[in-house]
């Protein structure tokens, strides 16, 4: 209930099993992080519950808010409210960003009518000022030929258009600089609350001293191997991830 | 930008057809007594008769023209087609006098609503013979002509018959042939010296018969230093039969005029369409055509400017989109005939599935003149494995004055894009028309607004097909 509840979840890629039996529960007005090294599968994870066709899952399942979303196609997930800032955002040219995004917001209407395009503009344009992102940037091609952090940024402010349940920031740091992680992290800082469930996807601790987890995952090998308050991201920068390998041996 | 102008053709509604009873019937198959009985109907001048008959023996001599065309074109039978069908109306002038079924066609197909708004005149043709035809008042009184081509050689003889045949002669393919054999219907205008006309002149046409052939013919004359837009539509049912269209475009831009020829056609999937479109441009004229070429099962279409005056430009904006079982073969020819002359090719097109695109361009620059450029630009984009597509560019370029430039890229729509715009809450055929529509953005842009709104609602409509 009012949760992303992911349970007992294994997937895989080309007859290759990534995720393991994987367990999770993202309430509503919590955010989560998990960390793990490269390869573990945190984006396979991402990928699997927005219902990329590539991956196969094998067996588990995953709820958002008590909806069974395998099996589902990406849209339709999408329109539930889930959302996923991809760590790697596609190119598409020649499509403006205040079209998609246009586009994105009537697929949620029932009645096209309702969407009004001042308000869309007065909208867009006072959530790009919050991001720092110039408002030319609206007739740019979508994340054609943008810099790592412009297109981190423009991953943001979809979602804060789209006002999502649920989202997913896939290494969503990566790529900005010292002032746009502070201006992205207070963005999704003023998502945060009751009515939305956050799972945050990160290498670096630093970005958890901006966006502070409600509780830390790590992941390992297709699973969550370990799960704690804040301090494990601490405990991890501090110590790495050989302590972690050695206790699952043990 | 919301287009107050949006043109409201529900070409997504094209697919009916109305009973109809035909008073005037050439019967089936072609010769000569065919073309006889067509002049006769038409009660036409003997000069025009003898010009009919004379490429009728052309096209009978000619063969098909297998060196580029497709394979496709020799399973036309042309012993099986209509030649002519007509009601035997006289083009109304007010709408409420059409005849009910064909009203009840362009009603369904939005015709008259668009004429209030922005144009300056309709032309609809049913078949072989327009049933309604309308231009402003204040336009007539200008001395500009908008009429068929019966009545432009009977009663402005000294204005059209000069370039009747001039640009395109009628030997100048088979089908150009065949057309000047059998032509009925279409649009001959006359814009006199220094006339901007503000507003787009359009013609309709509609095929409503069965293993009908449609054969209009259009001239258009821009005298000196004027300017005028002229936009043709098509569409036609989806019959079982093959069915042929066949039209010569010709245009004559005098100097310092300008000419912008816009076609958005979205033809049923059985039909031909073969179509044969040239213009000359004299000093310091301009010849601008915009080619959309949506639908039919194969398109033969290589609109052409012979720049024959110093400075004359001349222009090819196209885009072809091939779903499958569609081959869109269509280019540009730039005849550069004067120095200084410059002629821009841009095309795009998109293959979906097995749907097969071919590009064909011709750009001849002589070298005893100077100062001529060329630019050509052939983008292709490509949906889902198997599709098809090829460039043939064949440029002549002599003199060492005169530049050429050409460029030409292949891209697809990959899956993950089509995820990523999915994630976002579009549906597949959404997220593939967002595709479609970006790769053309940059083109479409250069288009009057009223025909990118519809030109971007009808590639909606096609991706929505073509998504299962
Ligand atoms: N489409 C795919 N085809 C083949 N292998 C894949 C595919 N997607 C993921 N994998 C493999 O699955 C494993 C997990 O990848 P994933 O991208 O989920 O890791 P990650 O935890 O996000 O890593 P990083 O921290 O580097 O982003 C990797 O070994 C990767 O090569
Ligand atoms: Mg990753």
């Amino acid at each position: 209930m009012n949760s992303l509840h992911i349970d007992n979840l294994s997937a895989s890629v080309e007859g290759k099993p990534i995720l393991n039996n994987l367990s999770l529960d993202l309430p509503k007005g919590e955010v989560h992080a998990i960390m793990g090294p490269n390869g573990s599968g945190k984006s396979t994870l991402s990928k699997v519950l927005s219902g990329h066709p590539s991956y196969e899952v094998t067996s588990g399942s995953a709820m958002l808010d008590d909806k069974e979303i395998i099996g589902l196609d990406p849209d339709v997930i999408s329109r539930l409210g889930l959302f996923l800032a991809f760590q790697y955002p596609v190119e598409i040219p020649g499509v403006s960003i205040a079209n998609f995004i246009r586009a994105a917001l009537k697929s949620r209407l029932t009645d096209e009518k309702s969407f009004k395009a001042v308000d869309f503009y007065k909208d867009l344009y006072g959530k790009m000022d919050e991001l720092g992102i110039n408002r030319k940037f609206t007739s740019r091609s979508l994340n054609d030929g943008f810099s790592g952090g412009e297109k981190k940024r423009c991953e943001i402010l979809q979602m804060m258009m789209l006002n999502p349940k649920y989202c997913i920031l896939d290494e969503t740091d990566s790529g900005l600089d010292i002032d746009a992680l502070r201006v992205v992290s207070a963005g999704v800082n003023k998502m945060r609350g009751s009515s939305r469930g956050i799972l945050v996807i990160t290498h670096y601790q630093r970005l958890l001293e901006y966006i502070v987890p409600n509780k830390v995952h790590v992941m390992w090998d297709g699973r969550i191997v370990r799960s704690g308050d804040k301090t494990l991201a601490l405990e991890l920068e501090e110590k790495g991830y050989d302590w972690i390998k050695d206790e699952i041996a043990a | 930008m919301i287009s107050t102008n949006e043109i409201k053709i529900d070409r997504d509604k094209g697919d009916f057809h109305y009973e109809t009873n035909y008073a005037f019937d050439a019967g089936i198959g072609l010769n000569e007594e065919v073309v006889k009985y067509i002049s006769e109907v038409k009660n036409e001048d003997e000069w025009i008769l003898d010009f009919r008959l004379k490429a009728l023996s052309t096209f009978l001599r000619k063969p098909l023209p297998t060196h580029w065309g497709s394979k496709d074109l020799e399973s036309i039978d042309f012993d099986v087609i209509r030649y002519y069908l007509s009601k035997g109306q006289k083009p109304s002038r007010s709408w409420d006098e059409v005849p009910d079924d064909v009203k009840n066609t362009f009603d369904r197909l939005g015709i008259p609503e668009q004429e209030r708004k922005f144009l300056a005149g309709v032309e609809a043709q049913f078949d072989s013979e327009a049933a309604y035809s309308r231009m402003k008042k204040s336009l007539e009184e200008k001395g500009v002509l908008f009429v068929g081509p019966n009545e432009g050689l009977k009663d402005h003889p000294d204005i059209f018959k000069k370039w009747f045949g001039k640009v395109i002669p009628s030997s100048d393919n088979k089908f150009s042939a065949l057309n000047s054999a059998v032509f009925s219907g279409g649009s001959f205008i006359y814009v006199p010296p220094g006339l901007k006309l503000e507003q787009p002149l359009q013609a309709y046409f509609r095929i409503n018969a069965e293993n009908f052939g449609q054969f209009e013919r259009t001239l258009i004359i821009a005298d000196e230093g004027s300017e005028i837009t002229y936009m043709e539509g098509c569409t036609a049912p989806k019959f079982e039969t093959a069915t042929l269209h066949s039209a010569v475009v010709e245009l004559v831009a005098l100097k310092g005029s300008k000419i912008q020829y816009i076609t958005v056609q979205n033809w049923s999937n059985n039909v031909f369409n073969l179509v044969t479109k040239r213009a000359l441009a004299e000093e310091d004229a301009e010849v601008r055509w915009i080619d959309c070429n949506i639908g039919s099962r194969l398109t033969m279409k290589y609109p052409g400017v012979i720049l024959k005056g110093r400075r004359a430009r001349g222009e090819v904006l196209s885009i072809a989109l091939a779903n499958d079982g569609q081959h869109q073969d269509t280019g540009a020819k730039m005849v550069h005939a004067a120095s200084e002359t410059t002629s821009n090719v841009i095309s795009k097109s998109i293959s979906i599935g097995k749907g097969r695109s071919t590009y064909r361009g011709l750009i001849q620059m002589p070298g005893h003149l100077n100062h001529c450029r060329n630019n050509t630009e052939c983008d292709a984009l490509l949906i889902n494995n198997n599709s098809h597509t090829d460039t043939y560019p064949a440029i002549t370029v002599k003199g060492d004055h005169n530049s050429v430039q050409h460029e030409a890229s292949v891209s697809k729509v990959s899956a993950e894009q089509i995820f990523y715009l999915k994630q976002r809450g579009l549906s597949e055929s959404e997220a593939m028309s967002m595709c479609v529509n970006g790769f053309v953005n940059d083109l479409i842009r250069e288009f009057p607004m009223e025909y990118s709104v519809e030109l971007k609602r009808l590639i909606e409509l096609e991706m929505e097909g073509s998504v299962g």
